[in-house]
């Protein structure tokens, strides 16, 4: 995977680097977005997410590599970009004191326009807000901030939305709401660069960049994250949970055990051993060890399952 | 099995809004207890008074075995707290970090030292314990602030949201953490965003608009909402509209 993208890719990021003193927050990223695409950047804090958004809103300057937005360079034609981009930071960044109207008419006179001219675009998200349009944004709970958050990153009509973290800390439904308000704005045309740390949401975006300690693993759409699993993957579900992973892991022939909802991850080091024999061994190994009440089945490894593997040889 | 937290009838009201309605819940000793709820249902109200920072409108509540309204210093001292938002002091170097947290606990100096030693070799830690916490990742962090908040040995801990935004491992290594401290005999009552974390937990309850809406094991509650996963149980009751639409 190179950062090439065609002309008329609306972000196009090679070789970025860049550090904060000893800490390397971004170390030789390349990747391209394609028109109107909703393109994720999946991984945990501390990873370089912000620093990636930082720099393409043209508030950081890189160390190494170079990036476009809109066609345009992210250090000499800033104030080109900032015009045409919507940014959403992670952290709240509305004006506490003013009302959520307020915030909003602010937001759209620093880009010359009004929320008239705007309302077209933010209707289906601001008009959900609206009845407290009165209200201080200070007051408001965390699902109507993100929502005016958001209000405020489109009220200028941008062409491209940056999104760094907007459903962090978000309750699971909420969460679904907001994807479903972003998958609505990709229909209209916008294309959308989003951040996040659940994993779980990666199937709402074309394509996933995995990101982790500056760099990023793997990108891909997300139905073939999964693929980049090293190994066949076996679920296993019993009780009790802490003597069942005691007892996997200390099977011999174990490459992985890792914890997934209700049930336990397994990968087994021998590659292309016959499956029915990993599950009758495996059966019999717990047996052995009083786990009697026990299912195992292969499945297909998911992007969380990707993730930590990409993440394990990154590490070695 | 005995009760490390009984709930009966609290009720929180700020003016005439209730934030929390009247919840009663039991939860035992050494169990790992899941708290959910949407954004604004209430759990932080109801962490609050459970942990002596707020009074109940009405109601009570026993918290390893001390009467909030009566005991709350009793209470404190038997409970340990940590968040993603306050937990160590940044400033800090991981020793001091262990120091400070033992002595407000009222930890001899002996302890503090043979608990922190135990600490720093469990966690790996002991090449970076002159180090400020601000340096560290955030899940060494989180799993530090974790330890910490058990020094004192506590015999109910109270976490919330302990691991947002970390990394799929460390989350992992985390709830082993978990784990291990509930064989101990501690009782874990948490909150989490992450709904395949909520599997991880012996009982959950999910409260929507102040009240518990539903109480029971991962698997009872699948069954009892007719739900492939506690992802879908919550949708279908924080926001039943949603879950008719998708």
């Amino acid at each position: 995977m190179t950062g090439a993208g065609t002309d008329r890719s609306p972000v196009i990021v090679e070789g970025l680097g860049k550090s904060f003193g000893d800490v390397v927050a971004l170390r030789d990223v390349s990747f391209a977005v394609k028109p109107g695409e909703l393109f994720g950047l999946l991984g945990p804090d501390g990873g370089g997410k912000t620093t990636l958004f930082r720099i393409l809103t043209t508030l950081l300057v890189p160390d190494a590599g170079r990036a476009t937005v809109l066609g345009r360079d992210v250090v000499r034609d800033l104030w080109a970009i900032r015009r045409r981009v919507g940014y959403m930071p992670g952290r709240f960044s509305l004006y506490p004191d003013l009302s959520v109207e307020e915030n909003l008419a602010f937001f759209a006179s620093v880009f010359g326009t009004t929320i008239k001219k705007g309302y077209e675009l933010i209707a289906p998200i601001y008009r959900q807000i609206e009845p407290f349009k009165t209200r201080r944004a200070g007051a408001l709970s965390g699902g109507m901030k993100q929502k005016l958050a958001l209000s405020c990153a489109l009220v200028h009509r941008p062409e491209l939305l940056l999104l760094d973290e907007p459903t962090t800390g978000v309750d699971a439904v909420s969460r679904r709401e907001f994807w479903d308000l972003l998958g609505d704005l990709r229909a209209a045309g916008l294309t959308i660069v989003v951040s996040t740390p659940y994993m779980d949401e990666a199937d709402r975006c074309e394509r996933v960049a995995l990101v982790q300690k500056g760099r990023i693993l793997a990108i891909d759409e997300p139905g073939a994250i999964g693929k980049r699993f090293p190994r066949d993957l076996y679920a296993v579900h019993g009780l009790p949970r802490h003597a069942l992973i005691g007892a996997l892991r200390a099977f011999p022939h174990q490459a992985s055990v890792q914890p997934f909802g209700d049930t336990l991850h397994y990968s087994d080091v021998r590659v292309g051993y016959p499956s029915q024999r990993i599950v009758d061994e495996l059966l019999a190994w717990l047996g052995a060890r009083g786990i009697t009440d026990v299912w195992v089945r292969r499945i297909q490894p998911g992007i969380e399952d990707a993730f930590m593997a990409l993440m394990g040889e990154e590490a070695a | 099995m005995t009760s490390a937290i009984e709930v009966r009838g609290l009720t929180r009201r700020f003016g005439d809004f209730t934030a929390v309605d009247a919840i009663t819940v039991d939860v035992g000793e050494g169990e790992v207890f899941g708290f959910l709820g949407a954004n604004g249902a209430g759990k932080t109200t109801a962490i609050k008074m459970l942990i002596g920072l707020l009074e109940p409108t009405a109601g009570s509540a026993r918290v390893a075995g001390f009467d909030i309204l009566t005991r709350s210093e009793d209470v404190r001292r038997n409970i340990g707290y940590m968040s993603q938002r306050f937990s160590l002091y940044d400033d800090l170097t991981v020793r001091e970090n262990i120091t400070l947290y033992g002595g407000i606990y009222g930890l001899t100096d002996a302890e503090i030292r043979d608990r922190g030693d135990e600490m720093l070799d469990a966690l790996g830690l002991h090449g970076v314990r002159k180090s400020r916490v601000g340096t560290l990742p955030l899940g060494w962090k989180q799993k530090l602030a974790f330890s910490v908040a058990l020094v004192h040995r506590p015999k109910v801990v109270f976490l919330d949201e302990p691991t947002g935004g970390v990394d799929p491992v460390t989350r992992r290594q985390f709830w082993e953490m978990i784990y291990a401290a509930a064989a101990r005999g501690t009782t874990v009552f948490a909150t989490t965003h992450y709904m395949d974390e909520a599997e991880y937990c012996d009982r959950l309850s999910i409260m929507v608009d102040g009240r518990i809406a539903a109480l029971g094991t991962p698997q009872a509650l699948k069954a009892q909402f007719d739900s492939p996963s506690i992802d879908e149980v919550f949708v279908r009751l924080a926001r039943p509209s949603a879950a008719g639409a998708a």
